[in-house]
């Protein structure tokens, strides 16, 4: 059994922080992570290999070289190799361009029996990666997994839905996106933080090894342009109620009635 | 291609490095440098005062676009029952359509679904494109992808709009990638280029930490997600008489899904609706503790409203991901919305600011959340919460 997991390093949004100043990001002090509905996509793999010896897994990333982080902490916590895709010819590409990069990737790749896929990532929020490369390589997908069967070649899930879920049921391959609910990832292992770092099982590919024509990776191959970004506008400030707790809340309320909210 | 400095305009004042999200400029020699990290993203280019930092236009294969008019909305149905967000998006597609100057349609699939036509022409539709199929009675992704990517590369719709659900999220990037052409996810903001007529795209991302418009140039249709709540529903008007119903054969068999639909499992999750309740009370990590939320839940009960929790107390489990407010979570435009313990990351900030009023209580009178609040309480929240439930139980008795 072989598997693939895409995964992403992403800076950790809750800790960014807007000078109020300026208006900008303060990105001194944000941490670098595994995304966390990706952490729940190895783990699910991780799960079947603590099962069944034979099964090796493949995390995947596509990024700047100091992503190879990411896959180093994907093997630390059990995967069997990592590779990164970076190259300056794949920046600025939108979720067209990433898709067919990692998806020609996997191609090279050859064999495999399922991918397994973060629903989104934290820094996009954008959720099509996976239901895109599903698409380039031709096969079955299933979004949003929060619970996952395997028996044979046949796989089962629980799809969320915004009002319980959906059973499915699909033969491999095929790429699951999970989300968080679906389990607790683990954490990596000391012996296997050290052989990961002695042992070095990260591959660094480029579009030398994929060969893909320039105009369908990278900023050119993405039919979406950022045309200009922005810090959001803010609400303008109202007024902050004075006094003694009981006076405080007292002014709300009289506020809130006059103004019809209650 | 992409971003770049140019030196010899370099004035050394650093400003693009701290518009820089991802550590991508160094300052090498007083000069600004791009580094590895460099994703593209052009948050440099607006900070820069003195037009050092330029987007090269990027060369993209051409593609005839004109033959693409037309907006369409995906009327995403459940059960035989429309969606709110395919209201939303016509109300939205409406107001698209007559800046471009074009028709708009709705785009309705499922099995024995064409009774919903008159209630989308009522919302504005021109023309609802349906196409039936007994195997398509419940969504599935190789069914409708399929299905509906025939439809747009007959009629060749310029723009398609999805309702960004659990559905809408599967389908649309399956679709685009189909069709060749880009897809923007959940959007907040939709324009017409006044000189192109192209559909500019407004998201936020980096955790909703920056805002950025999207455009999609060079391809068709231009596609995108709109989170349910985000956009006001379409008004419902008279019916002209000239609405059409454009049927479109498909024969989808069962061979055609490969992915079986086994069973569908409704859970306690109905009850979390956080987009259509009229009074939110949020909580955040200022509470200190999982149980703070039964206090909320009290002046929740008190007020007629629900709870709603900010990402921190969420990813803390503290609180089920279907409660959170913000961009990862739920877009909400109540009534009334209280943030109590919740310091106003711009993640939250942009699910909830378009509430009607907002009321923060917090310790910290330096807290963000202050500058978007129309009252600000500064206090222990646990002082001035069980005094405001007090309060408001006063003014309903009197």
């Amino acid at each position: 059994m072989k598997i693939i997991v895409c995964i992403k390093q992403v800076p950790d949004t809750n800790e960014v922080r807007i000078d109020p100043v300026k208006g900008t990001l303060i990105r001194e002090g944000v941490p670098s992570i595994l995304n966390p509905d990706d952490k729940s996509a190895l783990e699910e793999a991780l799960r079947m290999k603590d099962e069944n010896k034979e099964v090796h897994i493949t995390v995947i990333t596509m990024g700047p070289p100091q992503a190879k982080e990411v896959l180093f902490e994907g093997i630390a916590m059990g995967a069997d190799e990592g590779i990164l895709l970076s190259d300056r010819a794949f920046a600025g590409a939108d979720t067209w361009a990433t898709s067919n990069t990692i998806a020609k990737a996997i191609e090279k790749i050859g064999k495999y029996d399922l991918i397994f896929c973060g629903r989104q990532a934290i820094d996009g929020d954008t959720a099509q990666v996976g239901p895109q490369i599903a698409e380039r390589l031709g096969i079955p997908q299933v979004s949003y997994v929060q619970k996952f069967f395997i028996d044979g070649d046949t796989v089962k899930v629980h799809r969320a839905m915004e009002d319980g879920y959906e059973v499915l049921e699909a033969k491999t391959p095929i790429l699951l996106t999970t989300i968080k609910e679906l389990n607790v990832g683990r954490y990596p292992s000391i012996p296997r933080i050290i052989k990961a770092f002695r042992e070095d099982p990260v591959k660094v590919w480029t579009n030398r090894d994929l060969d893909i024509p320039q105009t369908d990776i990278g900023l050119d191959g993405s039919p979406t342009q950022v045309k200009r970004s922005f810090t959001p506008e803010q609400k303008g400030a109202g007024q902050i109620l004075e006094g003694t707790t009981d006076e405080k809340v007292r002014k709300l309320v009289e506020i809130l009635k006059s103004n019809n909210e209650l | 291609m992409g971003i770049k400095i140019l030196a010899e305009e370099c004035k050394s004042c650093t400003l693009c490095v701290g518009a820089c999200p991802f550590d991508a400029i160094d300052m090498i020699d007083n000069i600004a440098v791009m580094n590895e990290n460099c994703t593209n993203c052009g948050a440099c280019v607006d900070s820069c005062n003195f037009g050092a930092i330029i987007r090269e236009e990027s060369e993209v294969k051409e593609k005839d676009l004109t033959e693409y008019k037309g907006v369409w909305v995906y009327a995403e149905q459940r059960e035989g029952k429309l969606m709110d967000v395919a209201v939303e998006l016509l109300g939205e597609g409406r107001r698209l359509a007559d800046e471009i100057g074009c028709s708009l349609s709705a785009v309705l699939l499922g099995d024995n679904v064409k009774g919903l036509a008159d209630e989308l022409f009522e919302y504005g539709a021109e023309a609802v494109y349906l196409s039936e199929n007994e195997n398509m009675k419940h969504y599935t992704t190789d069914g409708y992808a399929k299905v509906l990517t025939n439809m747009v590369n007959e009629y060749k719709p310029e723009v398609v709009l999805f309702g960004a659900t659990h559905i809408g999220r599967d389908l649309a990037p399956r679709v685009a990638a189909r069709v060749d052409t880009g897809l923007t996810a959940d959007c907040t903001r939709l324009e017409i280029d006044p000189g192109e007529k192209g559909l500019m795209q407004t998201r936020p991302a980096f955790g909703g930490n920056i805002m950025a418009t999207i455009i999609c140039p060079k391809h068709r249709p231009q596609m995108a997600t709109v989170r349910p709540g985000v956009m006001k529903k379409a008004e419902k008007r008279e019916m002209t008489g000239k609405e059409r119903i454009i049927e479109f054969k498909n024969d989808l068999s069962l061979e055609d899904l490969r992915v079986k639909l086994l069973d569908i499992v409704k859970g306690k999750k109905a009850l979390v609706n956080l987009e259509d309740t009229e009074v939110i009370v949020s909580g955040g990590r200022g509470l200190g503790k999982k149980e703070g939320f039964e206090l909320l839940q009290k002046l929740a009960d008190s007020l007629g409203g629900v709870v709603g929790a900010s990402r921190a107390v969420v990813d803390a489990d503290w609180i089920d991901h279907d409660f959170q407010v913000g961009q990862t979570g739920k877009t909400v435009r109540p009534r009334l919305y209280f943030a109590i313990g919740i310091s106003g990351a711009i993640q939250h900030i942009a699910g909830m600011q378009g509430s009607d009023t907002i009321v923060a209580i917090n310790r910290n009178p330096d807290a963000a959340i202050f500058k978007v609040a129309d009252i600000g309480i500064v206090g222990d929240l646990y002082d001035v919460v069980p005094k405001l439930i007090t309060a408001i139980e006063e003014m309903k008795s009197a």
